[in-house]
């Protein structure tokens, strides 16, 4: 079967690739593209692993077409430090030892991040709510969440 | 297996597109692309449409018709649809109701459906491009349905009017045990005047809880006005069993849960 053109801006740089009818945005960016920052989880939409940013909003790139991304702005993890500098999110992960086994991170940083462009100063429930679809077997959530509550801090701290 | 995926302007085009066998329409994908990746091979191709009707909500007075692809964070969003916000909300996680359509909820087998189970109680007219139907007849013959749905509309509720409550067990998100969604009118005495009510999980698609509406008219809303109704709850039910809850479990806590919405 004939590949299929996708073009799309991939952390601020255009990409133009070809791809098999019905692959996955996470396998484009995986195997195809390089970017191995979203995990493939359960491929099912459950467990949050391989969330992406697509048009400001937070996707599952495991249910979302590759050919469905034409001319999409699509965001993840490796893009989000900037110049070597740590995303303020990242470095709260580090801080509140957020990370265990690092499999979730990808997906709940990105899912955070959407939520502080949107809300800069979340309740502890907002963070729950925006968290919601993402699954940690580790963590145990808490320092997942106070990771986003002290990025948060962090970030209106620096905007006063 | 590649799976072929067909993009046209119009439904029409996509209408006749899908007329061959194995292909599907893609709504957001939520489930239609998850039973690929599981290995289904009855899919082997899928069409959607770009028609931005599709996309379009639009409200006239308190008549409200929502194109069939309007994802649940666009109903979340909107001004004017605060009624249905609960329900919308009640589907998945963020990055699910960023991509989960109407259209595809409506086809959506339990335990999922619950913004189905809200249009149920709203008496929701289902649109294809060859017409209308009553969202009732939609739900029986939708195992058959080969057209795609353009839209769904209904008469926008008083906001007291509209109740609407998921039960899970995994919180804030999780699938349901039920759902259940009413539309009730009182009379200036405080009694029931009309009453519609819609249950999620009590088959395998949302159900009318007609013995209950039935056993409410003429009652006023308070724990004696409405046992009747309770005791008639699980009248025709034939909930499902699944990893989150059996069917006898669900029969057990129906009437609890039901009886909460009707206080308020
Ligand atoms: C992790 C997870 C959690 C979920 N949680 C919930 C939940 O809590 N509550 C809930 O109700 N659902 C839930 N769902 C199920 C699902 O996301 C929703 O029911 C959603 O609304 C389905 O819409 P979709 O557009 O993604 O459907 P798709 O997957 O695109 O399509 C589903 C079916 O409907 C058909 N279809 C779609 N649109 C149309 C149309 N316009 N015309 C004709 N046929 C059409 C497709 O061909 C397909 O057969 C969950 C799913 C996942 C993966
Ligand atoms: S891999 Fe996409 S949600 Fe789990
Ligand atoms: S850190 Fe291991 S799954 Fe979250």
């Amino acid at each position: 079967m004939a590949k299929i053109p996708v073009q799309f801006t991939l952390n601020g740089s255009e990409k133009a690739e070809f791809v098999d009818g019905g692959t996955t945005l996470l396998n484009a960016l995986r195997d195809k593209i390089g970017d191995t920052s979203p995990k493939g989880g359960c491929h099912q939409g459950t467990c949050g692993a391989c969330s992406v940013i697509i048009d400001g909003e937070i996707r599952l790139s495991c249910l979302t077409l590759a050919e469905t991304c034409n001319g999409a702005d699509i965001k993840t993890l490796s893009g989000l430090a900037e110049g070597g500098v740590l995303h303020p999110l990242q470095r709260a992960f580090l801080d509140t030892f957020a990370t265990q086994c690092g499999f979730c991170t990808p997906g709940m940083i990105m899912a955070a991040k959407v939520l502080l462009d949107h809300t800069p100063n979340p309740s502890r429930d907002d963070v729950v709510e925006a968290l919601s679809g993402n699954i940690c077997r580790c963590t145990g959530y808490e320092p997942i969440i106070e990771a986003v509550l002290l990025a948060a801090r962090a970030n209106s701290q620096n905007a006063a | 297996m590649a799976l072929a995926l067909q993009t046209f302007a119009t439904v029409k085009d996509a209408n006749a597109a899908l007329r061959s066998t194995g292909t599907r329409y893609l709504g957001g994908g939520t489930l239609v692309v998850r039973a690929a990746n599981e290995g289904d091979v009855s899919v082997s191709g899928l069409i959607r449409s770009t028609d931005p009707a599709l996309s379009a909500i639009e409200i006239i007075g308190d008549n409200v018709r929502i194109g069939a692809s309007v994802t649940m964070a666009a109903i979340t969003r909107h001004p004017n649809l605060g009624t249905l916000t609960k329900a919308a909300r009640a589907v998945g996680g963020p990055a699910i109701r960023n991509m989960a359509t109407v259209g595809g909820n409506l086809f959506a087998p339990a335990p999922y459906g619950d913004f189905t189970v809200a249009l149920l109680a709203l008496d929701a007219t289902v649109s294809t491009d060859d017409g209308e139907m009553p969202i009732e007849a939609f739900l029986a013959g939708r195992d058959g349905s080969r057209a795609i749905i353009t839209s769904v509309s209904f008469t926008l509720p008083q906001a007291d009017g509209f109740r609407f409550l998921k039960v899970s067990r995994v919180k804030p998100k999780g699938v349901s045990v039920l759902s259940i969604a009413a539309v009730l009118l009182l009379a200036p005495d405080g009694t029931v005047s009309s009453a519609r009510i819609a249950l999620g999980c009590m088959a395998d698609r949302p159900m009318r809880a007609k013995a209950t509406e039935k056993a409410l008219l003429g009652r006023t809303l308070d724990q004696h006005g409405i046992a009747v109704a309770l005791a008639a709850a699980t009248e025709g039910i034939a909930p499902i069993t699944d990893p989150i809850a059996s069917a006898w479990y669900r029969t057990e806590v129906l009437p609890v849960h039901l009886g909460r919405l009707l206080l308020g």
